[in-house]
């Protein structure tokens, strides 16, 4: 490993050595404190009764804990509902950007057809507008949709299509196709080989990591988005995880609802914990180099 | 076309040695029609839910719709979100949120990076850390802040902590004053994590015979971080600091969840909510689209000076 701020030499020696070892002692159970605790103190709360709860100091672990509040929250909110379509809606928008974006964003790399760049800068200029400004005509626009005056609600197109344009990702995606030699390419026409071809035998395997960044971009933006879903999806039986825990709330017990909390964070965390390193290494090198 | 065929690229004419004149026209037709097929379904979906909703928003802040009945009413609807007593209050609110989100939210990764950087042990354990927030429905994290941490009484995680250091405690959510700052602590908490890892990446890009010959110059830790950590990271740095203004301006599910939206004495309406508000629950979709056109160009002219003076440095 290169050398960082300070040198390898002077954290092995002496005063810099205790230095370090204190230093890092410190920040490991200052960052466990901070990040786990809060997560510890959910869990172990739901667990306790409303009168512990409301003990003063607040007591370190349950003693007594009982399950009903993880029960009722189980049951009343129907989190396998909830999570099923969560996942549903992440799934499908990960499979359009993929098929969508990468043809795009093909077509604007290696294709070029006439106004490619035309396209490309409208679509860039889409990165400059916050989503909060196009979100009442956008939700026109999923009511009724233009020309064909269908509504989208309850749909989970309303998610999926609105996903594609997706400036970020084009650019990403073009930028790494960019960076396959042309001679590749003109290879394979050579041999005959028609566009369609040329990108899933050729182009696509060598991209594997980019369209892996990409799905997971596509599936913590679904994940984490919140005032999209609570406006599209307005019955009980296609909301996503975090608006039905919202919609939930109001009229709940606190306990039943931090419970919710706790179960509704659990598959992502695991799926978190399996797959960090791909995910943590995909985040940087993709969001850095492309 | 003459332009057209001049620009044609290398392996358009590879294929197959076309004679001049009207195959290769016809050629450079096909190819065309085939690029744009590749491109269409999303050309489709950003004309649906991103091209047309933008000339949409502007031609809806100029009308009014009454019982079906659409008309041009010029200025009405931005006068009328103007003159609304929350509209002041909710970009005072957007504002100090923004920049106390800057103080806490940018500088802290930048620092924690550095410092994880630094450290040959136990890396991986301090990133999953620090990203793993990030993980949570967001919903979920607000809801254990709002009940547990920010809880008024003694019982309160936060509050117990203080009450444990002998220092006075504090409403939270229930004080005006506080309402602010607890909302960004949580917010804080949440987001960190990805800042951190896009600074960790670009902490190691940092050639390191560049600290190398500022220690052989003499210069200290601090100097080493003024003179080449963040020199060698501005860049980083300034799309950052960018990327974050516009996602805080645009607070909404904080306090929705934590301050029930407007907050004790409107402490917490944020521009966000009132769009919201406007749009959703008070029927008024062209007020709504006003002040999202006043917020996009608030934005703008916000990056425009921003851009200017992050060049003007060059």
């Amino acid at each position: 490993m290169s050398r960082t701020l300070i040198s390898h030499a002077q954290l092995r020696r002496g005063r810099g050595r205790f230095l370090y070892w204190a230093l890092l002692g410190i920040i490991v159970t200052a960052f466990t404190l901070i990040f786990i605790g809060p997560l510890y103190w959910m869990v172990t709360g739901a667990l306790k009764s409303g009168q512990e709860l409301a003990q003063t100091p607040p007591t370190l672990f349950p003693h007594d804990p009982e399950f009903t509040n993880y029960i009722d929250a189980w049951t009343n909110l129907n989190l396998p509902k909830l999570l099923f379509n969560t996942i549903y809606y992440a799934a499908g928008a990960v499979v359009f950007q993929l098929i969508l974006d990468t043809a795009a964003a093909y077509a604007l790399s290696k294709l070029r057809p006439v106004f490619g760049n035309v396209i490309l800068g409208a679509m860039l200029a889409t990165l400059m507008i916050p989503a909060m400004v196009l979100i009442v005509p956008q939700y026109q626009t999923v009511i009724s949709l233009p020309v064909l005056d269908i509504s989208l609600l309850d749909s989970p197109f309303a998610i999926w299509l609105p996903m594609v344009a997706n400036a970020f990702n084009i650019f990403l995606l073009k930028r790494f196709f960019d960076s396959i030699p042309e001679e590749i390419m003109s290879a394979a026409f050579m041999d005959g080989a028609s566009p369609l071809r040329t990108l899933w035998s050729i182009l696509l395997p060598m991209s594997r990591p980019i369209l892996g960044v990409v799905s997971i971009f596509a599936v913590t933006a679904v994940w984490k988005d919140f005032l999209w879903p609570l406006l599209v999806m307005p019955s009980q039986e296609t909301r996503t995880v975090s608006v039905g825990i919202y919609a939930f709330a109001a009229g709940t017990p606190q306990n039943v609802v931090v419970a919710a909390s706790v179960i509704a964070a659990v598959p992502t965390v695991i799926i978190f914990l399996i797959f960090q390193r791909n995910i943590m290494s995909g985040l940087t090198t993709g969001s850095l180099k492309g | 076309m003459s332009i057209a065929t001049a620009t044609v690229p290398a392996q358009a004419g590879a294929v197959a040695p076309a004679p001049p004149g009207i195959t290769k026209r016809r050629r450079r037709f096909q190819d065309n029609l085939t690029g744009h097929a590749f491109l269409i379904g999303a050309v489709l979906c950003f004309g649906l839910f991103m091209w047309f909703p933008m000339i949409r928003g502007i031609v809806m802040s100029f009308q009014r719709t009454r019982r079906g009945v659409t008309t041009w009413v010029g200025w009405d609807n931005y006068v009328r979100i103007i003159e609304d007593p929350s509209f002041w209050v909710a970009w005072k609110n957007t504002f100090y949120f923004t920049g106390l989100a800057l103080v806490l939210g940018f500088v802290a990764p930048f620092f924690v990076a550095i410092l994880l950087n630094e450290f040959r042990h136990a890396k991986g354990y301090l990133r999953i850390l620090v990203y793993l927030p990030v993980m949570l429905p967001p919903a979920s994290a607000l809801y254990l802040f709002k009940y547990y941490a920010y809880d008024p009484g003694e019982a309160g995680l936060f509050n117990a902590i203080l009450t444990f250091l002998h220092l006075p405690t504090s409403e939270w959510m229930q004080s005006p004053t506080m309402t602010m700052p607890a909302m960004v602590i949580a917010s804080t908490w949440m987001n960190m994590g990805g800042a951190v890892l896009i600074y960790l990446a670009a902490l190691q890009n940092i050639p390191g015979d560049l600290y190398e010959a500022a220690e052989l110059d003499g210069a200290g830790l601090w100097k080493r971080i003024w003179h080449v950590t963040i020199p060698q990271t501005r860049l980083i740095l300034a799309l950052l600091a960018m990327m974050q203004i516009v996602a805080t301006m645009q607070l909404f599910i904080e306090p929705l969840i934590l301050a029930n939206g407007a907050g004790t004495q409107d402490s917490a309406t944020s521009v966000a909510y009132l769009i919201y508000q406007h749009g959703f629950f008070q029927n008024d979709l062209n007020g709504a689209a006003a002040l999202g056109v006043i917020m996009l160009l608030v934005l703008a002219a916000f990056s425009a000076v921003y851009l200017r003076l992050s060049t003007k440095q060059d």
